[in-house]
Formats: structure tokens, C-alpha cells, sequence
């Protein structure tokens, strides 16, 4: 059976995009934070919207039932901003429920049934102890064949570091690396939960211990500071710390309309020019333990829908849950051959600066991982950095006409990803 | 002789608890199957055979997990005590997940990927789980 070319029956555009801050919030509900993203998002619209007019709502949600025995989400979501009795519908596939809910968002315009779609994702994770989060994040694996002898989300991702390690000759300072340089990013986004850079980090460490009368750490740079085990302690070897994102409560929002209606909400809308999504098997069962199926079929279609090639890409917001994942990442999207990604890291070419900025909101890894808000998050940041209102960390000298989101669930059984245009 | 049990996972756990390592193979295509899967994902056949791996493979990838689940802490693992969990791949081709003993979880940087190992079956106990384990030859 010949397959058929991915296309959209009609276009769609995005005319607001907003995110609450990322963080711990111990006051907080999922609601709240949705409301705070939704505002945010409301905000974003040049010319205004009435929530009146939003046919329906899509969120992205891993696991509130677990995280804070809240089942059934959606209608709550709706309910708290005005939008009862419009459908109400719940995505869950693990960290990319919302890449999931965006995804199905645009379908539902492009078919036709609507023209205007709330998007979100929403994750209160943080009423729970560590090691339930841990069980719960688990929970996104394979339950029957991996969690069962001990493995947890960390330890997969750990997992497919020694097996790049072992294949192309990386080392954990490349992964530390590429910690380094997000949280240089999430220092300058006022929304991030780290908004520290490493240095920053360090140089309070140090500071803390002078004011304490404590034996003040000898650490030269950043890289001294991340292989010391007390200051950045394993996690799951090879990934320590400062190789994971944290645990985070947030929120995320974005509006889509019908393509021809974009004008009349926004000044500066931008076009979704490719949608694609992918699914994989269990870590274990896959030829290639470098390398995301998941992500390789999602960037194929996108790519194929929007008629253009990673090169012509200008940013992206990748899938940092782990400082790994983001090597992975910038390889099966195209950017870098495989194997050639931690090297394209090392050189800069990933640094805002850089040739092919990858991760300007500070990534997962420094703004912050409320798992199934995470896909929508990285929509605000594009949508920010495409319409030159990303203040002190927009990048600089670039026209931004073409990017792009990879959102990737669990170990990536999931993987959505976007590409975005403004004319 | 071919066993008369289901393809799923309560086989497979059954099967280990005999200290067995079963596979299902596609009597269509050859395929092999650890975890066993009930229908064929290559040719989309539902024939299905047992064949008994040998349990013998390399490590394909690997961690030390010093953060673990909660079902870990009360086997008495720690940050202090950590445990090492692989990837293996079967000389039957199939790759799994499971335990990894015998090699030290102390000295992850010395762990080297390409590893010989077997399997090594655990003792069943009333109330706990059997999962796959692995130990150097």
C-alpha cells in the first residue's frame, strides 16, 4: 500500500501562546496553574479574543490522578476559565501529552469541525515525595518488562547514554555540557524554574560556605563543580543531578485558529506548517539504542507537510527531560548526523549564539518538566522568539521565519513535532 | 516439545519461576519474541511457538541507579547501595531488559558495554516478584 503525502485539509495558526511560571508551587493546583497560562495565553492575542468563542478545549496531562489524586481533568480545565459546556477532552501520553493535544488540535481545525481550539498541558507534580514521583514517572516505561526489574525513567534515558557513550565515544562532560549551556538560557527566562545559570549555582555554593564558616569547595569552573558527586550527585550513572530536569508544577496554554481567521486575532500569527507523530517500542526491543524511532517518523512527517529540510530550520525546542536526550534529539530531527551531535554541542553551534539554537527557554532541564504541560511550553517559547519577544535572551541577528518543537513521552514510545512559520 | 501455555506475560514470569527463558517464535516468518508477543509484529501472523533461550548474551547498555523506585528502597538499596539494571542482547538476537550482577555497581566508569553475560534465575519467594536477572560468566 503506497502511503499517502501528509497534508492538512486546511491550515492553521497559532494566535496566542502563554505559560504560568514553572516551578514548586505548594499552594497551587493544576487548575490554578492552568488559569495562570491561560491568562498568559489571553494576553498574548493582539487584537483580544472572547473566551466565548473557543469551541473546544484539548490538555495535555500525564498523571494528575497520581500526582495529586485528581482524575478526569479536562472538564475541570474547562470549567475554571468559562468553557462549559464545550468539549473537553484529556491527552495522555506521558511527557508528550501536550505535543499530543497541539497535534489534535490542529487536526480538529484542519477538518473542518472547528476554527477556534484552546490547547494546554497541565502538571502539579511536586505534593509528592521523590520516590513517588519516580514510581510515578515509571509508570510511562514498560510496567510489565522494564520498571519490573528496577528500571526508572532516569535509569532508561542513563541507559541510552552508555550505549552513545559506547557507539560514538562521548563522554559525561558532553552531557554536562549541554546542562551548562541551558541553564545559561533559563537564567535569562524571568519564567524558568532555574533562572541560574551553573556559575550562579556554584558561586552560591561558595558563597553559602564562606558565610557559614564551612571549608569553602575548590571548584575552578562549572565542570569542576558538576563532577564533584556532593555538588551534583548521581542519579542514574552516567546521568547525574544536572543531567535531569526537575520535578515541576506548570501550565502551559496556546490558541489555534483557522488560517484565515489568524489576521483577526493577531498582528504576527504563526502558521503550523508541519505536524508529525511517531510511536516506537519498549526501549529495549529497539535495533538501535541511540536513536528515537519515535522522533525519526514525527521530524519525517513534519517535514514532508511543511516541504522543507532540518537545515532551513532556524531554533528549536527539543526534549531535554535529560541532558542525553537533547544529543538524541538534535540527531533525529536531522540537525547532526548520528553521532555528531554531542560534537555540534561541545562546538557551540546549540548555544544561543550559535549557528542552530537549540533549547533559548533554558529547556526542560532549566525551565522546568510539569511533564504534560511540557509540549505546550515549548510552543510559548517559539512563539516568543519568532515575534522578536524574547528580551534579553531572543537570539541575536536572526530573521526567525522557520521553527520547530520536539516533544518526546517517556523514553519515546511518543513523539510529536511541530514546525512553525511566520510570513 | 511445544508448550500449550498463552503468550503473555504471566506465562513468561510462570516459565521464569521454572527457571526457564522462554521466547515465542512466529511459526511464520521465524521471528523471535523476548518479552514473547502473541502476534507476530514483522508479519502480522498469529502462530505462535515457545522455544527456550539459552539466556546467554552481551551487555548492550547499562546504569547504576542510585534514586530508585520505592519497591527498591525495601530491598534495601540506597544512594549508599546502589544496583545496576542493563539491557542485554540474547545470541538469539532478542534484547531484554533486567538485573545485572556480578559486576560492581560502584565503578559505573569501568563498566564496559559488550559484557558477556547469562542468565541467572532467582529463587522463587512467597510474595515477590521474580524479573529477569543477569550475572558475568
Amino acid at each position: 500500500m503506497s502511503r499517502r503525502a501528509p497534508k492538512l485539509a486546511r491550515g492553521v495558526a497559532l494566535v496566542g501562546a502563554g505559560m504560568s511560571k514553572f516551578g514548586a508551587f505548594a499552594d497551587k493546583t493544576s487548575r490554578d496553574l492552568f488559569v495562570e497560562a491561560f491568562n498568559a495565553m489571553a494576553k498574548s492575542v493582539d487584537k483580544g479574543m472572547d473566551t466565548g468563542d473557543i469551541e473546544a478545549l484539548y490538555v495535555g496531562n500525564f498523571s494528575s490522578d497520581l500526582f495529586e489524586g485528581q482524575g478526569h481533568v479536562a472538564p475541570i480545565m474547562a470549567d475554571w476559565v468559562g468553557l462549559v459546556p464545550k468539549p473537553a477532552t484529556r491527552i495522555e501520553d506521558a511527557c508528550a501529552a501536550s505535543g499530543v493535544a497541539l497535534r489534535e488540535g490542529i487536526i480538529a481545525i484542519a477538518s473542518g469541525l472547528y476554527d477556534i481550539v484552546l490547547v494546554s498541558g497541565t502538571e502539579k507534580m511536586t505534593n509528592l515525595p521523590t520516590e513517588r514521583v519516580t514510581d510515578t514517572l515509571a509508570a510511562a516505561s514498560d510496567a510489565v518488562y522494564e520498571a519490573s526489574c528496577g528500571f526508572t525513567f532516569p535509569a532508561l534515558y542513563a541507559a541510552i547514554a552508555t550505549a552513545y557513550m559506547a557507539k560514538y565515544g562521548a563522554t559525561v562532560e558532553h552531557f554536562m555540557k549541554v546542562g551548562i549551556k541551558n541553564h545559561n538560557n533559563g537564567a535569562l527566562n524571568p519564567k524558568a524554574q532555574f533562572n541560574k545559570s551553573i556559575r550562579d549555582l556554584m558561586n552560591a555554593r561558595i558563597e553559602k560556605a564562606k558565610q557559614k564558616g564551612e571549608p569553602v569547595p575548590q571548584w575552578n569552573d562549572e565542570l569542576d563543580f558538576l563532577k564533584d558527586p556532593k555538588a551534583n550527585p548521581v542519579v542514574a550513572w552516567p546521568m547525574r543531578l544536572f543531567d535531569c530536569s526537575p520535578i515541576t508544577d506548570g501550565a502551559a496554554c496556546l490558541l489555534l485558529v483557522a488560517e484565515d481567521m489568524a489576521k483577526s486575532f493577531s498582528n504576527n500569527p504563526l502558521y503550523i506548517v508541519g505536524t508529525g507523530q511517531g510511536s516506537d517500542h519498549a526501549l529495549h526491543e529497539r535495533e538501535d539504542l541511540t536513536t528515537i524511532g519515535a522522533a525519526r517518523t514525527a521530524a519525517r512527517t513534519a517535514f514532508e507537510m511543511a516541504g522543507v529540510i532540518p537545515d532551513d530550520i532556524q531554533i528549536a525546542e527539543v526534549h531535554d527531560c535529560f541532558t542525553i536526550a537533547e544529543l538524541v534529539a538534535t540527531e533525529d530531527i536531522g540537525f547532526f548526523k548520528p553521532g555528531e551531535g554531542y560534537k555540534a554541542a561541545e562546538e557551540g553551534i546549540t548555544a544561543r549564539n550559535g549557528a542552530k539554537p537549540i533549547n533559548t527557554s533554558g529547556g526542560l532541564k532549566s525551565k522546568g518538566h510539569p511533564v504534560g504541560a511540557s509540549g505546550a511550553g515549548q510552543v510559548v517559547e517559539i512563539w516568543a522568539q519568532m515575534r522578536g519577544e524574547a528580551g534579553p535572551r531572543q537570539v541575536p541577528g536572526k530573521d526567525i521565519r522557520l521553527a520547530l518543537t520536539h516533544n518526546v513521552g517517556a523514553t519515546g514510545g511518543t513523539c510529536t513535532v511541530h514546525i512553525f512559520q511566520r510570513r | 516439545m511445544t508448550e500449550e501455555r498463552e503468550f503473555n506475560s504471566a506465562s513468561f514470569y510462570q516459565f521464569l519461576a521454572e527457571k526457564k527463558l522462554m521466547a515465542a517464535r512466529c511459526r511464520n516468518c521465524g521471528v523471535l519474541y523476548l518479552p514473547p508477543h502473541p502476534i507476530c509484529t514483522k508479519c502480522h501472523g498469529p502462530d505462535m511457538e515457545w522455544v527456550e533461550s539459552k539466556g546467554k548474551g552481551k551487555l548492550a547498555a547499562f546504569t547504576v541507579i542510585a534514586v530508585g523506585p520505592s519497591f527498591t528502597l525495601d530491598e534495601g538499596y540506597s544512594r549508599e547501595n546502589p544496583y545496576l539494571v542493563g539491557i542485554v542482547e540474547l545470541d538469539e538476537g532478542p534484547k531484554v531488559s533486567g538485573r545485572i550482577h556480578g559486576i560492581d555497581p560502584g565503578k559505573p566508569e569501568d563498566i564496559k558495554v559488550g559484557t558477556p553475560l547469562t542468565i541467572e534465575f532467582m529463587e522463587p519467594e512467597e510474595g515477590k516478584k521474580c524479573y529477569l536477572t543477569f550475572n558475568t560468566l
